[in-house]
Protein backbone atom coordinates (compact mmCIF):
# COMPACT_ATOMS: atom_id res chain seq x y z
CA UNK A 1 0.00 0.00 0.00
CA UNK A 2 1.39 3.40 -0.94
CA UNK A 3 1.57 6.27 1.46
CA UNK A 4 -0.95 8.06 -0.72
CA UNK A 5 -3.61 5.46 -0.09
CA UNK A 6 -3.27 5.85 3.65
CA UNK A 7 -3.79 9.55 4.18
CA UNK A 8 -5.05 12.62 2.43
CA UNK A 9 -2.58 14.51 0.27
CA UNK A 10 -4.79 17.56 -0.20
CA UNK A 11 -3.65 21.03 0.78
CA UNK A 12 -6.00 23.64 2.22
CA UNK A 13 -5.96 25.33 -1.19
CA UNK A 14 -7.22 22.14 -2.85
CA UNK A 15 -10.18 22.11 -0.51
CA UNK A 16 -10.93 25.76 -1.18
CA UNK A 17 -10.96 25.01 -4.91
CA UNK A 18 -13.73 22.49 -4.30
CA UNK A 19 -15.98 25.37 -3.31
CA UNK A 20 -15.92 26.89 -6.84
CA UNK A 21 -14.85 30.37 -5.70
CA UNK A 22 -15.95 32.10 -8.90
CA UNK A 23 -19.47 30.72 -8.74
CA UNK A 24 -19.54 31.70 -5.06
CA UNK A 25 -18.77 35.32 -5.90
CA UNK A 26 -21.81 35.55 -8.20
CA UNK A 27 -23.99 33.83 -5.59
CA UNK A 28 -22.88 36.20 -2.85
CA UNK A 29 -23.43 39.25 -5.03
CA UNK A 30 -26.96 38.30 -6.10
CA UNK A 31 -27.90 37.16 -2.59
CA UNK A 32 -26.64 40.49 -1.23
CA UNK A 33 -28.82 42.38 -3.73
CA UNK A 34 -31.86 40.33 -2.71
CA UNK A 35 -31.11 41.01 0.93
CA UNK A 36 -30.73 44.76 0.31
CA UNK A 37 -33.95 45.12 -1.71
CA UNK A 38 -36.17 43.16 0.67
CA UNK A 39 -38.67 45.27 2.60
CA UNK A 40 -37.94 45.66 6.29
CA UNK A 41 -34.58 45.70 7.93
CA UNK A 42 -32.25 43.32 9.62
CA UNK A 43 -29.24 43.97 11.86
CA UNK A 44 -26.11 44.36 9.66
CA UNK A 45 -24.40 41.56 11.59
CA UNK A 46 -27.28 39.17 10.99
CA UNK A 47 -27.26 40.20 7.31
CA UNK A 48 -23.55 39.37 7.12
CA UNK A 49 -24.17 36.00 8.81
CA UNK A 50 -26.93 35.25 6.29
CA UNK A 51 -24.59 36.03 3.38
CA UNK A 52 -21.88 33.85 4.93
CA UNK A 53 -24.30 30.92 5.28
CA UNK A 54 -25.43 31.27 1.66
CA UNK A 55 -21.75 31.44 0.64
CA UNK A 56 -20.98 28.20 2.48
CA UNK A 57 -24.09 26.55 1.07
CA UNK A 58 -23.02 27.49 -2.46
CA UNK A 59 -19.55 26.09 -1.76
CA UNK A 60 -21.09 22.86 -0.47
CA UNK A 61 -23.08 22.50 -3.68
CA UNK A 62 -19.88 23.07 -5.66
CA UNK A 63 -17.97 20.41 -3.70
CA UNK A 64 -20.77 17.86 -4.11
CA UNK A 65 -20.91 18.65 -7.83
CA UNK A 66 -17.15 18.05 -8.12
CA UNK A 67 -17.49 14.79 -6.20
CA UNK A 68 -20.13 13.43 -8.55
CA UNK A 69 -18.79 14.88 -11.80
CA UNK A 70 -15.12 13.92 -11.37
CA UNK A 71 -15.34 11.38 -14.20
CA UNK A 72 -16.58 13.87 -16.80
CA UNK A 73 -14.53 16.76 -15.41
CA UNK A 74 -11.42 14.72 -16.15
CA UNK A 75 -12.35 14.62 -19.83
CA UNK A 76 -12.85 18.36 -20.33
CA UNK A 77 -9.99 20.83 -20.72
CA UNK A 78 -11.86 23.50 -18.72
CA UNK A 79 -12.34 21.22 -15.69
CA UNK A 80 -9.53 18.62 -15.91
CA UNK A 81 -7.42 20.47 -13.34
CA UNK A 82 -10.11 20.46 -10.64
CA UNK A 83 -8.86 18.85 -7.41
CA UNK A 84 -10.69 15.52 -7.73
CA UNK A 85 -9.90 14.62 -11.37
CA UNK A 86 -6.35 15.78 -10.74
CA UNK A 87 -6.07 13.32 -7.85
CA UNK A 88 -5.38 15.93 -5.18
CA UNK A 89 -8.62 15.33 -3.27
CA UNK A 90 -10.18 11.88 -3.09
CA UNK A 91 -13.85 11.53 -4.10
CA UNK A 92 -14.78 10.47 -0.57
CA UNK A 93 -13.11 13.55 0.87
CA UNK A 94 -15.02 15.84 -1.50
CA UNK A 95 -18.29 14.08 -0.62
CA UNK A 96 -17.73 14.34 3.13
CA UNK A 97 -16.60 17.96 2.87
CA UNK A 98 -19.63 18.89 0.75
CA UNK A 99 -22.16 17.10 2.98
CA UNK A 100 -20.69 18.62 6.12
CA UNK A 101 -20.74 22.14 4.72
CA UNK A 102 -24.27 21.71 3.34
CA UNK A 103 -25.56 20.60 6.75
CA UNK A 104 -23.63 23.30 8.59
CA UNK A 105 -24.75 26.13 6.31
CA UNK A 106 -28.43 25.18 6.51
CA UNK A 107 -28.29 24.66 10.29
CA UNK A 108 -26.50 27.98 10.82
CA UNK A 109 -28.88 29.94 8.59
CA UNK A 110 -31.83 28.37 10.40
CA UNK A 111 -30.70 28.93 13.95
CA UNK A 112 -29.04 32.32 13.44
CA UNK A 113 -31.33 33.95 10.84
CA UNK A 114 -34.60 32.15 10.08
CA UNK A 115 -35.79 28.70 9.05
CA UNK A 116 -37.68 29.80 5.92
CA UNK A 117 -34.45 31.03 4.39
CA UNK A 118 -32.70 27.87 5.63
CA UNK A 119 -35.32 25.66 3.98
CA UNK A 120 -34.85 27.58 0.74
CA UNK A 121 -31.07 27.13 0.95
CA UNK A 122 -31.46 23.40 1.62
CA UNK A 123 -33.81 23.09 -1.33
CA UNK A 124 -31.37 24.96 -3.58
CA UNK A 125 -28.44 22.70 -2.65
CA UNK A 126 -30.62 19.60 -3.08
CA UNK A 127 -31.87 20.85 -6.43
CA UNK A 128 -28.36 21.60 -7.72
CA UNK A 129 -26.80 18.36 -6.54
CA UNK A 130 -29.55 15.76 -6.80
CA UNK A 131 -31.87 17.07 -9.51
CA UNK A 132 -29.30 18.78 -11.73
CA UNK A 133 -25.90 17.14 -11.21
CA UNK A 134 -26.89 13.56 -10.47
CA UNK A 135 -30.15 13.20 -12.37
CA UNK A 136 -30.62 15.54 -15.32
CA UNK A 137 -27.21 16.88 -16.39
CA UNK A 138 -26.29 13.67 -18.23
CA UNK A 139 -29.85 12.88 -19.27
CA UNK A 140 -31.42 15.82 -21.02
CA UNK A 141 -30.47 18.59 -23.38
CA UNK A 142 -32.41 20.95 -21.11
CA UNK A 143 -29.79 20.38 -18.38
CA UNK A 144 -28.58 23.98 -18.31
CA UNK A 145 -32.12 25.36 -18.18
CA UNK A 146 -32.90 23.18 -15.15
CA UNK A 147 -29.52 23.63 -13.46
CA UNK A 148 -29.88 27.37 -13.92
CA UNK A 149 -32.89 27.33 -11.61
CA UNK A 150 -30.61 26.41 -8.70
CA UNK A 151 -28.21 29.23 -9.52
CA UNK A 152 -31.16 31.60 -9.75
CA UNK A 153 -32.35 31.13 -6.17
CA UNK A 154 -29.72 33.07 -4.14
CA UNK A 155 -31.41 36.52 -4.42
CA UNK A 156 -34.60 34.94 -3.07
CA UNK A 157 -32.68 33.34 -0.18
CA UNK A 158 -31.14 36.73 0.64
CA UNK A 159 -34.57 38.37 0.46
CA UNK A 160 -36.13 35.70 2.67
CA UNK A 161 -33.34 36.13 5.22
CA UNK A 162 -34.84 39.58 5.87
CA UNK A 163 -38.58 38.95 5.49
CA UNK A 164 -38.84 35.38 6.74
CA UNK A 165 -41.48 34.71 4.08
CA UNK A 166 -41.63 33.73 0.43
CA UNK A 167 -42.65 36.73 -1.68
CA UNK A 168 -43.61 36.86 -5.33
CA UNK A 169 -41.63 40.10 -5.69
CA UNK A 170 -38.35 38.29 -4.98
CA UNK A 171 -39.28 35.72 -7.59
CA UNK A 172 -38.81 38.37 -10.29
CA UNK A 173 -35.07 38.49 -9.48
CA UNK A 174 -34.97 34.69 -9.68
CA UNK A 175 -36.65 34.80 -13.10
CA UNK A 176 -34.07 37.26 -14.43
CA UNK A 177 -31.26 34.86 -13.47
CA UNK A 178 -33.21 31.85 -14.70
CA UNK A 179 -33.72 33.23 -18.20
CA UNK A 180 -30.16 34.60 -18.33
CA UNK A 181 -28.41 31.30 -17.54
CA UNK A 182 -29.17 29.25 -20.71
CA UNK A 183 -27.95 31.80 -23.30
CA UNK A 184 -24.94 32.50 -21.04
CA UNK A 185 -23.85 28.85 -20.98
CA UNK A 186 -24.86 28.07 -24.53
CA UNK A 187 -22.67 30.93 -25.76
CA UNK A 188 -19.79 29.28 -23.86
CA UNK A 189 -20.66 25.82 -25.15
CA UNK A 190 -20.66 27.07 -28.77
CA UNK A 191 -16.89 27.35 -28.66
CA UNK A 192 -16.37 24.43 -26.25
CA UNK A 193 -18.43 21.87 -28.15
CA UNK A 194 -15.53 19.40 -28.42
CA UNK A 195 -15.15 19.33 -24.64
CA UNK A 196 -18.77 18.44 -23.94
CA UNK A 197 -18.94 15.90 -26.76
CA UNK A 198 -15.88 14.09 -25.38
CA UNK A 199 -17.41 13.96 -21.92
CA UNK A 200 -20.76 12.76 -23.29
CA UNK A 201 -22.70 15.60 -21.67
CA UNK A 202 -25.80 16.25 -23.80
CA UNK A 203 -25.25 19.97 -24.21
CA UNK A 204 -27.46 21.61 -26.82
CA UNK A 205 -24.73 22.14 -29.48
CA UNK A 206 -23.66 18.50 -29.17
CA UNK A 207 -27.16 17.06 -29.44
CA UNK A 208 -29.09 19.53 -31.59
CA UNK A 209 -26.24 21.22 -33.40
CA UNK A 210 -24.78 24.71 -33.25
CA UNK A 211 -27.44 26.20 -35.53
CA UNK A 212 -30.24 25.19 -33.18
CA UNK A 213 -28.17 26.50 -30.26
CA UNK A 214 -27.83 29.88 -31.95
CA UNK A 215 -31.60 29.93 -32.52
CA UNK A 216 -32.28 29.08 -28.86
CA UNK A 217 -29.85 31.77 -27.67
CA UNK A 218 -31.75 34.32 -29.76
CA UNK A 219 -35.12 33.15 -28.41
CA UNK A 220 -33.94 33.44 -24.82
CA UNK A 221 -32.47 36.87 -25.54
CA UNK A 222 -35.84 38.05 -26.82
CA UNK A 223 -37.50 36.69 -23.67
CA UNK A 224 -34.86 38.50 -21.54
CA UNK A 225 -36.26 41.84 -22.62
CA UNK A 226 -39.66 41.58 -20.88
CA UNK A 227 -38.36 39.38 -18.04
CA UNK A 228 -35.67 41.91 -17.11
CA UNK A 229 -38.52 44.45 -16.72
CA UNK A 230 -40.39 42.32 -14.18
CA UNK A 231 -38.58 43.70 -11.09
CA UNK A 232 -39.79 47.17 -12.10
CA UNK A 233 -43.36 45.90 -12.39
CA UNK A 234 -43.30 44.00 -9.08
CA UNK A 235 -42.36 46.96 -6.92
CA UNK A 236 -38.71 45.92 -6.60
CA UNK A 237 -37.06 48.42 -8.96
CA UNK A 238 -37.57 51.96 -10.23
CA UNK A 239 -36.97 54.06 -13.35
CA UNK A 240 -33.18 53.88 -13.35
CA UNK A 241 -33.29 50.09 -13.36
CA UNK A 242 -36.01 50.03 -16.02
CA UNK A 243 -33.94 52.28 -18.29
CA UNK A 244 -30.72 50.31 -17.66
CA UNK A 245 -32.46 46.97 -18.18
CA UNK A 246 -33.93 48.16 -21.46
CA UNK A 247 -30.53 49.27 -22.82
CA UNK A 248 -28.58 46.28 -21.45
CA UNK A 249 -31.14 43.78 -22.74
CA UNK A 250 -31.25 45.45 -26.15
CA UNK A 251 -27.46 45.11 -26.46
CA UNK A 252 -27.77 41.46 -25.33
CA UNK A 253 -30.30 40.88 -28.06
CA UNK A 254 -28.07 42.61 -30.61
CA UNK A 255 -25.07 40.43 -29.72
CA UNK A 256 -27.27 37.31 -29.80
CA UNK A 257 -28.41 38.35 -33.26
CA UNK A 258 -24.78 38.59 -34.39
CA UNK A 259 -24.13 35.11 -32.95
CA UNK A 260 -27.02 33.83 -35.05
CA UNK A 261 -25.85 35.71 -38.18
CA UNK A 262 -22.10 34.92 -38.08
CA UNK A 263 -22.34 31.18 -37.84
CA UNK A 264 -19.22 30.19 -39.72
CA UNK A 265 -15.48 30.50 -39.36
CA UNK A 266 -13.53 32.61 -36.97
CA UNK A 267 -16.10 35.38 -36.66
CA UNK A 268 -18.59 32.80 -35.31
CA UNK A 269 -16.31 31.94 -32.40
CA UNK A 270 -15.58 35.59 -31.81
CA UNK A 271 -19.28 36.44 -31.70
CA UNK A 272 -19.99 33.63 -29.21
CA UNK A 273 -17.09 34.67 -26.98
CA UNK A 274 -18.25 38.28 -27.07
CA UNK A 275 -21.79 37.32 -26.08
CA UNK A 276 -20.46 35.14 -23.24
CA UNK A 277 -18.29 37.96 -21.86
CA UNK A 278 -21.07 40.49 -22.27
CA UNK A 279 -23.58 38.20 -20.53
CA UNK A 280 -21.45 38.35 -17.37
CA UNK A 281 -21.25 42.13 -17.59
CA UNK A 282 -25.00 42.24 -18.28
CA UNK A 283 -26.00 40.35 -15.17
CA UNK A 284 -23.55 42.21 -12.97
CA UNK A 285 -24.82 45.50 -14.44
CA UNK A 286 -28.49 44.74 -13.84
CA UNK A 287 -28.01 43.79 -10.21
CA UNK A 288 -25.57 46.63 -9.61
CA UNK A 289 -28.13 49.16 -10.85
CA UNK A 290 -30.58 47.79 -8.27
CA UNK A 291 -28.03 48.57 -5.56
CA UNK A 292 -27.30 52.00 -7.04
CA UNK A 293 -31.01 52.84 -6.97
CA UNK A 294 -31.12 52.10 -3.26
CA UNK A 295 -27.93 54.05 -2.63
CA UNK A 296 -29.31 57.10 -4.48
CA UNK A 297 -32.70 56.79 -2.80
CA UNK A 298 -34.55 56.07 -6.04
CA UNK A 299 -37.67 54.26 -4.92
CA UNK A 300 -39.27 51.38 -6.81
CA UNK A 301 -42.36 51.83 -8.95
CA UNK A 302 -45.57 50.89 -7.14
CA UNK A 303 -46.19 47.20 -7.78
CA UNK A 304 -48.53 46.27 -10.59
CA UNK A 305 -50.77 44.44 -8.13
CA UNK A 306 -51.74 47.85 -6.66
CA UNK A 307 -53.56 48.63 -9.89
CA UNK A 308 -55.66 45.54 -9.53
CA UNK A 309 -56.93 46.31 -6.06
CA UNK B 1 0.21 17.61 -19.01
CA UNK B 2 0.97 20.03 -16.24
CA UNK B 3 -1.17 18.12 -13.73
CA UNK B 4 0.79 14.93 -14.27
CA UNK B 5 3.75 15.94 -12.09
CA UNK B 6 1.32 16.69 -9.25
CA UNK B 7 0.03 13.15 -9.31
CA UNK B 8 3.20 11.56 -7.99
CA UNK B 9 3.36 10.31 -4.41
CA UNK B 10 4.29 13.11 -2.04
CA UNK B 11 7.27 12.92 0.25
CA UNK B 12 6.25 12.04 3.85
CA UNK B 13 7.38 15.40 5.21
CA UNK B 14 5.26 17.19 2.59
CA UNK B 15 2.25 15.07 3.54
CA UNK B 16 2.90 15.86 7.18
CA UNK B 17 3.10 19.59 6.41
CA UNK B 18 -0.20 19.50 4.52
CA UNK B 19 -1.94 17.54 7.27
CA UNK B 20 -0.76 20.13 9.76
CA UNK B 21 -2.05 23.07 7.70
CA UNK B 22 -5.37 21.26 7.21
CA UNK B 23 -5.66 20.76 10.96
CA UNK B 24 -4.92 24.43 11.60
CA UNK B 25 -7.52 25.48 9.04
CA UNK B 26 -10.15 23.27 10.71
CA UNK B 27 -9.28 24.64 14.15
CA UNK B 28 -9.56 28.23 12.93
CA UNK B 29 -12.89 27.50 11.21
CA UNK B 30 -14.31 25.93 14.37
CA UNK B 31 -13.13 28.83 16.52
CA UNK B 32 -14.63 31.31 14.06
CA UNK B 33 -17.91 29.42 14.17
CA UNK B 34 -18.05 29.53 17.96
CA UNK B 35 -17.37 33.29 17.96
CA UNK B 36 -19.99 33.75 15.23
CA UNK B 37 -22.66 31.94 17.26
CA UNK B 38 -21.76 33.92 20.38
CA UNK B 39 -21.86 37.36 18.75
CA UNK B 40 -25.05 36.57 16.83
CA UNK B 41 -26.75 35.45 20.03
CA UNK B 42 -25.85 38.74 21.71
CA UNK B 43 -26.94 40.76 18.67
CA UNK B 44 -30.27 38.98 18.37
CA UNK B 45 -31.07 39.19 22.07
CA UNK B 46 -30.04 42.85 22.05
CA UNK B 47 -31.36 44.90 24.96
CA UNK B 48 -33.70 42.10 25.93
CA UNK B 49 -30.90 40.54 27.95
CA UNK B 50 -31.36 43.26 30.55
CA UNK B 51 -35.17 43.06 30.53
CA UNK B 52 -35.44 39.64 32.04
CA UNK B 53 -37.51 39.43 35.16
CA UNK B 54 -36.65 36.82 37.71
Amino acid sequence: MTAEALGSTASVGDYLQLLKPRVMSLVVFTAFVGLTLAPGSVHPWVAAVAILCILIGAGAAGALNMWYDADIDALMARTALRPVPRGRVKPGEALAFGLFLAGTSVFMLGTLVNWTAAALLAFTIFFYVAIYTIWLKRLTVQNIVIGGAAGAFPPMIGWTAVTGSLDLASLTLVLVLFVWTPPHFWALSLYRTGDYARAGVPMLPVVAGTEETRRQILIYSVVMLPVSMLPALAGVAGWLYAAAALVLSAVFLGLAYIVRRDHEGRSANRAAKRLFTYSLFYLFGLFLVLLIERALGIGPFPPLTNLLS
Amino acid sequence: MSGESERGVLRPEEQERRRRSRSIAIALALAAMAVLFFITTIVRLGGNVADRTF
